[in-house]
């Protein structure tokens, strides 16, 4: 790897998300998007014990690109809204599953904060695609 | 103290053994090549004189094309001069980045900061401004306030801190902690920032 002095080559960017990628490993999780219905297992540290909890919600954004992406899940618990942050790379991510797939129009569905009851529901995707 | 001639590539975050996520600046240090040893007897102090980075021929003085045809190098842009090195080094030997750091040591770097400008006090100093909108303000939101009493002292004290150039200066910033040390890329990983903007030149030192 080489830089000009004086100024940078229009790479730079990619070369430092070279070397993130090389330094941080993101596990190759199933694809997701918002609006889909995940369930995410992740270890948590109580001192010096460590257990696995889940949080299952909808996913309502992915922000960010390679190795500092990250993604929103919101859940209604006990009808408190719960919104949870997980970093792609997490190394305490220890599993994602997919549990429904959502149709929704837009990448970012923070309108769902709004709306409780029937109004939250997300209708879910059909594949329509021949077999 | 021993060291070496970098330049910033740019900032990234890593995880710790903990799972802690820490953000961190790379640095492309290194190689580096010796381009003048100074001893006791004819300097009256030692050190090493390490240069840095390609310069053109014919953009360098004909008394620095001397220098560095003494040390066997071609033209360097930056030189910076260290000591205390742990190994014997020579005229034209090359430095590299594992020879000196290693994970898990405290560096100093020294690099110059992204200029700002002209500034006004908030910003250059951290004031408050005067922290109301009404009640009489009119355009001394940012103002600095008093700089003095009056007839007795009868000026400013120097050093009051006003207005001016912000930025663009040298700046050390001490003990930050190595992360990574990768000698195939010539990259050293630091936690935390460093100052300067992308692709400026850094000193690191132990």
């Amino acid at each position: 790897m080489h830089l000009i002095f004086g100024h940078l080559e229009p790479e730079v960017m990619d070369k430092i998300k070279d070397i993130a990628n090389k330094l941080v490993e993101v596990k190759n999780w199933p694809a997701f998007s918002a609006g889909d219905t995940i369930s995410v297992s992740y270890t948590i540290k109580e001192g010096a014990k460590e257990r696995i909890q889940t949080f299952q919600g909808v996913v309502i954004q992915r922000r960010g690109s390679g190795t500092a992406e990250t993604f929103t899940i919101r859940k209604m618990s006990s009808s408190i809204g719960v919104e949870r942050i997980f970093p792609l790379s997490s190394p305490f991510l220890e599993e994602i599953k997919m549990v429904k797939r959502g149709s929704v129009r837009r990448a970012r569905i923070f309108y769902l904060r709004e709306l409780t009851g029937k109004a939250a529901r997300i209708k879910e995707k059909m594949n329509f695609k021949k077999k | 103290m021993p060291g070496l001639i970098g330049r910033k590539v740019g900032m990234t975050s890593i995880y710790s053994a903990a799972g802690k996520n820490i953000p961190c600046t790379i640095i492309e240090a290194g190689p580096c090549v010796v381009t003048q040893v100074k001893t006791l007897e004819k300097d009256g102090y030692e050190a090493v004189q390490l240069g840095y980075g390609d310069r053109k021929e014919k953009r360098t003085s004909q008394a620095m094309k001397g220098h560095f045809k003494k040390a066997g190098t071609s033209p360097k842009r930056k030189l910076a001069e260290f000591k205390g090195f742990d190994q014997e080094l020579a005229l034209g030997d090359e430095v590299k980045i594992e020879d000196i750091f290693k994970e898990g040591e405290y560096v100093f770097v020294v690099g110059k900061s992204k200029g700002k400008g002209f500034q006004g006090v908030v910003k250059r100093h951290g004031f408050g401004g005067v922290g109301q909108a009404t009640h009489g303000q009119h355009n001394r939101l940012r103002a600095p306030g008093s700089i003095g009493a009056a007839s007795y002292p009868a000026r400013v004290f120097k050093g009051m801190r006003m207005a001016g150039q912000m930025g663009n200066v040298r700046v050390t910033v001490e003990n930050l902690e190595v992360l990574k040390v990768m000698p195939e890329d010539g990259l050293i990983v630091i936690k935390g920032a460093v100052p300067g903007h992308k692709g400026s030149t850094v000193l690191i030192r132990k």
